[in-house]
């Protein structure tokens, strides 16, 4: 039942949250909102004993991500923040679009019902996903490619935004 | 089963907790005796000129990406630095690969001056 | 307990929040947000999924971590390619970045 109780909450920081993301119009106030759903997902991952998750999503995400929104709305003019409408001409649209996937993507989970378990898996005795986390990442017949490329995806993710970011016209 | 958690629920009530109480006292116990002085934004210094929306240097920005980069390396490296005693000496060596990748892009970055403040 | 299928369900409804900021904003900032949103409902699945499915088999962990480095490499670029927009075109406003329209 706390459980439960503890998901709504969750839950509803998310949602509510993420919609104060997509509607307000300032926009420093949009990556705060940002903020919240994020913890609202780090709360969600606790709950879900992924605590490692949990703790990265509050360091990489609020810490690094979010702050650095923050500073590109502030690298930007307010007066193109606050003139006009924040949103463009198609908004009707959008909104029936993505309502039109939320039904689509509820009516197919609906669809898989009691293809799904209603309980978590137990975590066996002595193991620590943790630990289990690094050996899987560094196992050549397990996820070493994709912990190689991640780091060449930084590599070129930090050289091209730094060019780009410092390119002097 | 959230048992570790209740330590980490306990830090936020309390560090929510330090700054309203003290909001809440100095609103209890200060006396009220408002003057324009007392009012103005700066009662000493200067009145600010402008919007105090002023536009950042895009340096910041520079430092703040690659801190960036290298907090989601410490993500990738905090697993691999606790299963290090499990794994094999093959294992080892792809985390350092994966390090001297990205000190490629940091000597990147150095070499073309982008860390110097001007 | 709660059933796997709440958690999809409020992972779905947080991608098609963010499916509308992206759709609807103007401001390419604010695009981003929604990206990141819709990143955070992917998130939200493979980590329910991996704690339902067998804790043992770390994939959605494993992959977690991966849209996280996504994450950060998309925000890098991305917000780096607003800041330069903006210093040669005045604009953050996606409707106006119209010089590849013939």
């Amino acid at each position: 039942m706390g459980a439960q109780i503890l998901f709504f909450l969750c839950a509803a920081l998310i949602l509510i949250s993420a919609i104060m993301v997509v509607t307000v119009r300032n926009l420093i106030h949009a990556a705060l909102w940002l903020i919240a759903t994020l913890f609202g997902a780090a709360l969600l991952y606790a709950s879900l004993d992924a605590s490692f998750i949990a703790v990265v999503q509050v360091v990489v995400y609020i810490g690094a991500i979010a702050i650095m929104f923050i500073f590109a709305v502030m690298l930007t003019r307010r007066e193109l923040l606050i003139k006009t409408d924040q949103t463009n001409a198609n908004w009707p649209l959008a909104l029936g679009l993505s309502a039109v996937m939320l039904v689509a993507l509820g009516y197919v989970i609906g669809g898989f019902g009691v293809t799904l378990n209603t309980t978590p898996a137990a975590i066996p005795a002595g193991v620590d996903p943790l630990t289990l986390l690094g050996k899987a990442l560094l196992a050549p017949e397990a996820y070493v490619l994709p912990f190689e490329v991640a780091s060449v995806l930084l590599l070129a993710a930090m050289v091209g935004a730094v060019y780009v970011a410092m390119n002097k016209k | 089963m959230l048992n570790p958690w209740m330590f980490v629920g306990l830090f936020l009530i309390v560090g929510l907790l330090i700054p309203v109480a003290a909001i809440v006292l100095s609103a209890l116990l200060a006396p009220r005796k408002p003057n324009p002085i007392k009012l103005s934004t700066y009662e000493c210094g200067m009145e600010t000129v402008g919007d105090s929306w002023v536009q950042f240097k895009a340096q910041y920005y520079v430092f703040a990406l690659v801190f960036l980069i290298f907090d989601v390396e410490t993500v990738f490296l905090f697993p691999w630095a606790l299963a290090l005693n499990a794994l094999p000496f093959f294992a080892v060596v792809e985390g350092i690969v994966f390090i001297l990748i990205l000190i490629a892009g940091l000597s990147f970055a150095w070499r073309k001056g982008m860390l110097e403040w001007v | 307990m709660i059933p796997l299928s709440w958690y999809l369900f409020l992972s779905a409804a947080l991608f098609c929040i963010g499916l509308y900021g992206v759709l609807a904003r103007k401001n390419a900032i604010a695009i981003l947000l929604g990206v990141e949103l819709m990143l955070n409902a992917v998130n939200i699945n493979l980590v329910a999924f991996w704690r339902y499915l067998d804790p043992t088999q770390m994939g959605g962990q494993v992959f977690a971590i991966i849209v996280f480095a996504v994450a950060a490499a998309e925000v890098a670029v991305g917000l780096s390619l607003v800041i330069s927009i903006y210093r040669t075109r005045g604009t953050v406003v996606a409707d106006e970045l119209d010089m590849m329209k013939w």
